[in-house]
Order: C-alpha cells, then sequence, then structure tokens
C-alpha cells in the first residue's frame, strides 16, 4: 500500500530536497528508464514526459504531511516550491525499508543537473527507440530549445548515465 | 510531409444515430472502413467505464460509441476552423482518424489490468495502428507513414500541436465527449455542459487553442461539469471498491497460475499474459465478456480467496472503506498483522486506493510550463489564464483536494466472533 508514494518520498529524502515540480518529474522519469522501480506512466506533455500519477501522488504527500512545500519566488513572474521530507515524513518511510535503491553516483549526476537540461534528456530518453539521429529530429521537430541548444553536451550525459548504470544497478530491478 | 492525397468520399453519406450528438456523421471511405475493422469493432465489447456500473446501472455504454462521439466532435470543430481559415486541410484527415482511433488500444477494465499486468492501453493503441491489423493496412493505403503520423497525433508527438491539441489538451473532443456521454449514460445532470457554445468561442492562436474571453462562462460550465463528474462519477467510493476486488482477482489468479494451481476453469486466454508472452493478436482476443465468464466460472474453484472475491465481484458484496489518515499509515502493519491473525489474508482484503489512481484528472491551472492551461483570448488580444478571470474555476482549482480510501471487508470483519481480540484490534485500528 502507498509504495509510490513511499518511493517519491524516499528519493526526496535520498536528495535532500528537490526544487520544482518540473526538475522532480523530468528526475523521476530518467530514473525509471534506468532501471529505478518507478510505476508511474508519463505521456509527453508540453516539455517532453510528464505523469499525471506522480504529480497527483506528490500532492498526496503533501496533504499527508509527509512533505513540507516551502514556495520560492524565482522572479515576479516564476514561483517554484521545494519540497522536503517532513518528521512525519521520516516516520512513514520507516514502514518502506529498501522501497529505493541507494544509487549515489546515479542518483547525484542526474540531481546535480538543472531542470531545463534534465527536460533535454528526458526528452531525448523518450524516443530512444528510435535511432539516434531520428530521435533528436523528432525532438526539434516539436521545437523543444532544450533539445537543440545542448545536444552534444545531453548526447555524452546520457551514455555517461548508461555507463554509470551498468555499473551500479547491473541487474535491471 | 504534407499529404495532398484527396482521399476518399462515399458515395452517400453514413450516420449513426447518437444520444449525445444526435447524429454522427461519416462521409469519407476511410473512416467507414476503419469503423469496420475487428480492432474497432472490439470496442463495442468494452464498457467505456469499467466497473462504474455497479453504482451507476446506466453505465453501460462501450468504447466504440464513445470513440464515435469523439471523431463527431473533431469533426465539427475542424469545420469550424475551415470557416474561419484557421486550419490546414491537409491534417484533416489525420486528425480525424487520431480522434476516432485514440482509444483502440484500451482492454477489458483497462485501469486494473494495466495495474496488475503492467500493460499500457496508450502502447497498445500505437501498437495497433502500426502493428499487424487492418486499421494499420487502411492507413497505410492512404500513403506511405500515414498510421505513422496518426500515431504521432495521439502519442502526442506529432509537430502540428494544433491538431494535438484537438484530441488531447485541456478541452478536448476527447473530454467533452466522455464529460458528456457519461454524464448522460449515468443519468447524472450537473455533468452537462453548453459544448456547442464551447466550439463557437474557440480561437487558433499560433499552435494552441484559445477562448474568447466572451465565452469565458461557457468554459467556466466545462471545468465544473469537470469537477462533479470526477467526484461524483469516477472517482465513486463504490466504484473504487469494485475496481480494487478486480484488481485482486486477477492479481490471485496470476499468483495461482505461477504457483502450479490446478483450475476447474483454466484461463487460458490469460495464460500468456501472466507469462508476461502476450502478443497483440493476443490482446485482442480480450474483451469484458471473456474476463466476465471466468469470474462467473471462478467462483467455483477451490481457492477460497479467488472464489471469494469472484462472488464478491459478480455479486456485488463489495468492500467497505474508511478514509486513509496519517495516523492509520501509522498502523497499517499492525492492521495487516490483525488480519492476518484473524485468517483473512491483507494482500488480498486490505488496499489503499488513491485519487492518484485514477485515470481522469481535474483542470489545474497549470504546473510550471507542463501542462498547457486553458488560455482566455482577452479584447486586447492578450492571454490569460482561466483561472485568473474566473472567481469559480479559481476558487476550485486553488484548492487541493486529495482522496485516499483503505478498502476491507467489513462483512468478514464482522462475522469474527464478537469477542475476538483479532476483531478488536481491527475494530479499534480502523474507528469502526
Amino acid at each position: 500500500m502507498l509504495e509510490d508514494h513511499a518511493k517519491i518520498a524516499a528519493l526526496i529524502d535520498q536528495t535532500g530536497g528537490i526544487s520544482g515540480r518540473k526538475k522532480l518529474q523530468k528526475a523521476v522519469y530518467i530514473f525509471q528508464r534506468l532501471g529505478y522501480p518507478f510505476q508511474q506512466i508519463f505521456h509527453f506533455h508540453f516539455s517532453g514526459p510528464y505523469s499525471e500519477e506522480l504529480s497527483v501522488q506528490l500532492e498526496e504527500l503533501c496533504d499527508f504531511g509527509f512533505l513540507i512545500e516551502d514556495r520560492e519566488d524565482r522572479n515576479e513572474e516564476e514561483e517554484t516550491c521545494f519540497y522536503r521530507l517532513s518528521e512525519a515524513g521520516e516516520g512513514f518511510l520507516t514502514h518502506y525499508k529498501n522501497v529505493l535503491p541507494t544509487v549515489r553516483r546515479l542518483t547525484e549526476q542526474v540531481m546535480n543537473q538543472n531542470t531545463w537540461f534534465l527536460e533535454a534528456v528526458a526528452i531525448l530518453l523518450y524516443f530512444d527507440y528510435l535511432p539516434r539521429i531520428e530521435a533528436i529530429e523528432k525532438a526539434k521537430a516539436l521545437n523543444n530549445e532544450s533539445v537543440g541548444e545542448n545536444l552534444e553536451h545531453v548526447l555524452a550525459f546520457i551514455d555517461e548515465l548508461h555507463m554509470l548504470q551498468s555499473i551500479e544497478m547491473p541487474v535491471s530491478q | 510531409m504534407v499529404l495532398t492525397r484527396s482521399f476518399q468520399k462515399l458515395n452517400e453519406e453514413k450516420v449513426f444515430k447518437d444520444p449525445v450528438h444526435r447524429y454522427i456523421h461519416v462521409r469519407d471511405r476511410l473512416i467507414w472502413d476503419l469503423i469496420g475493422t475487428p480492432e474497432f469493432q472490439r470496442l463495442r465489447r468494452i464498457r467505456q467505464l469499467g466497473t462504474t456500473f455497479l453504482t451507476f446501472h446506466g453505465a453501460e455504454h462501450s468504447r466504440f460509441g464513445h470513440s464515435l462521439g469523439v471523431y463527431e466532435i473533431a469533426r465539427r470543430v475542424i469545420d469550424i476552423f475551415k470557416y474561419r481559415n484557421h486550419w490546414d486541410d491537409s491534417e484533416t484527415m489525420i486528425a480525424l482518424c487520431a480522434a476516432l482511433l485514440h482509444d483502440v488500444g484500451h482492454g477489458p477494465f483497462s485501469h486494473s489490468f494495466e495495474k496488475v499486468f503492467g500493460t499500457n492501453h496508450e502502447e497498445y493503441t500505437q501498437k495497433i495502428i502500426l502493428g499487424d491489423t487492418e486499421i494499420h493496412r487502411l492507413l497505410e493505403e492512404q500513403g506511405e507513414g500515414f498510421a505513422g503520423k496518426v500515431a504521432d497525433v495521439i502519442g502526442k508527438t506529432y509537430p502540428n500541436r494544433l491538431v494535438v491539441s484537438l484530441i488531447s489538451s485541456q478541452i478536448d473532443a476527447d473530454r467533452m465527449d466522455y464529460l458528456l456521454r457519461d454524464a448522460y449514460f449515468t443519468g447524472v445532470s450537473y455533468g452537462h455542459f453548453d459544448m456547442e457554445r464551447i466550439w463557437r468561442v474557440m480561437r487558433t492562436q499560433d499552435d494552441q487553442i484559445v477562448f474568447k474571453f466572451s465565452g469565458m462562462h461557457a468554459v467556466e460550465d466545462y471545468i465544473m461539469s469537470r469537477y462533479q463528474m470526477y467526484w461524483q462519477v469516477y472517482f465513486h467510493p463504490v466504484t473504487r471498491s469494485a475496481e480494487v476486488i478486480l484488481t485482486q482477482i486477477l492479481h490471485r489468479a496470476k499468483v495461482l497460475y505461477h504457483e502450479g494451481f490446478h483450475f476447474k476453469y483454466a484461463p487460458h486466454p490469460l495464460i500468456k499474459i501472466f507469462k508476461g508472452e502476450m502478443t497483440l493478436k493476443d490482446y485482442l482476443k480480450l474483451d469484458e465478456s471473456v474476463i466476465l465468464y471466468f469470474f462467473q466460472a471462478w467462483q467455483e474453484e477451490k481457492d477460497p480467496i479467488l472464489s471469494d472475491l469472484c462472488f464478491r465481484f459478480m455479486n456485488r458484496r463489495l468492500f467497505k472503506y474508511v478514509e486513509f489518515t496519517p495516523s492509520l499509515i501509522e498502523s497499517k502493519d499492525q492492521l495487516a498483522g490483525a488480519f492476518r491473525d484473524a485468517g483473512i489474508d491483507p494482500d488480498y482484503y486490505l488496499e489503499a486506493d488513491s485519487s492518484s489512481n485514477s485515470p481522469y484528472d481535474l483542470y489545474r491551472p497549470g504546473e510550471e510550463g507542463e501542462r498547457q492551461p486553458i488560455q482566455l483570448l482577452m479584447p486586447d488580444g492578450t492571454l490569460h489564464e482561466l483561472s485568473q478571470e474566473s472567481d469559480v474555476v479559481g476558487s476550485i482549482t486553488g484548492m487541493r483536494r486529495t482522496d485516499v480510501k483503505l478498502y476491507y471487508p467489513k462483512d468478514r470483519v464482522f462475522d469474527l466472533p464478537e469477542h475476538s481480540p483479532y476483531r478488536e484490534r481491527i475494530q479499534e485500528i480502523l474507528g469502526i
């Protein structure tokens, strides 16, 4: 029961907190593609893979009091939220031991990137069933600036993630 | 690639009499042929609302009717856009095919099925459109790559975002049809809204659909309708109870199969999915008739859990619920222990269900550019998000409301001896 919620809480616990829902969405999608046991279904939305399920689960965790949502004002027009585990959330996680693998290097590599970059990574991973050139064309055709401007770096990062995945998570979960 | 070929028209228009749209008009040979394919006809045997018929007995309408309805709405909206010169006609057939086929990959009791077996109806929609099916052959006859374009629209990865928005956005043909259709068949009056008024105030701006500010109240009506349908119908606790039991039946059958259980009524159509080897052809053989046959038959199986769960589903002896509060979450392990001690297997008889489990979503203004909000076209030409202008929408979207319930068999608990320590512990934890 509530294992999916526990995994989100565990991720936030492992990372010390996540700034912004978009970053959470892209990070969870990337982790899912890397074999972490996230079960949410993602669809392609305005800025790449997005899960309504994940969004609601995050809200439910906040409503339960397991996560604290601190609003951050980036500027006048944009507001984002920082999510961290509450004390009650720590208690909640005691019922779910080992719900998420502790894969430090892989987790840190992803979480150290900014949201915009993770968006590009997530989009290219979404199309990775295609040959790479087609995947890039498809992402660009969807007018995604984040993919176009940082392409080399994004591709190198994806390769690095796969390499880390093979070392740190050799058996798929 | 712009498709310039002209698509064959029927000699005479065909119509379907429909309770929501009065008539559904088919003038294109391709659309008529797609409707006649076995993959599309199968949708007649899959209910639009899954287990909702156990709560609202009129909810027997099928995904077939809904798919035709979505096509009809798309057709009428495209006509309006064409009249205003806001539409690229070369996209019309792609959009109409996508509207018609958007749900073709749904299986019986999709939601539960997907939870237990890890399938995804959207992936199956893609497979049906792109795989070895009659639908695919018909689409590819229109030109190489045509099927791929239809699949891309449905998958929301088509470059023309306006075409995608018609089928998938905050006010799209899909939502407009199912809200009205579901309200009609369930008998729920607060699900109605003025759809034609919404069409009249739709405009295109860049690559999105927006709404004239003067039509705001029609849009408000739609949002309220969506809100009411969500909480009164889609997320009804009795429907969710049935869904929980259905999920547990499928789960139990899968476990028994893997344990080598000797079924009296062996589920041959499901064996490949139990093994994780299901092909598209196997998937297409499944519909509600098949599943319900086994639920009916399995009431006679020797496994007491499977037979009991099937009996409950077929005879509407559903689980009761309590609100799953943080303090109850804290006690969940103790509760499961008490159930086990009482001889009630908590793996099948104790289950949480949350709003995140629903395949329906409420309107929320937007999420850091993730989902396109509903935009109003102001008289000065600027765009304002709906909840910024509408007090009604602002009040319901500003309020976060989630709902998590814990389902359990109250009758089994109260069948335990009155002074049984397990019963007392369960009652104390659940507060019943």
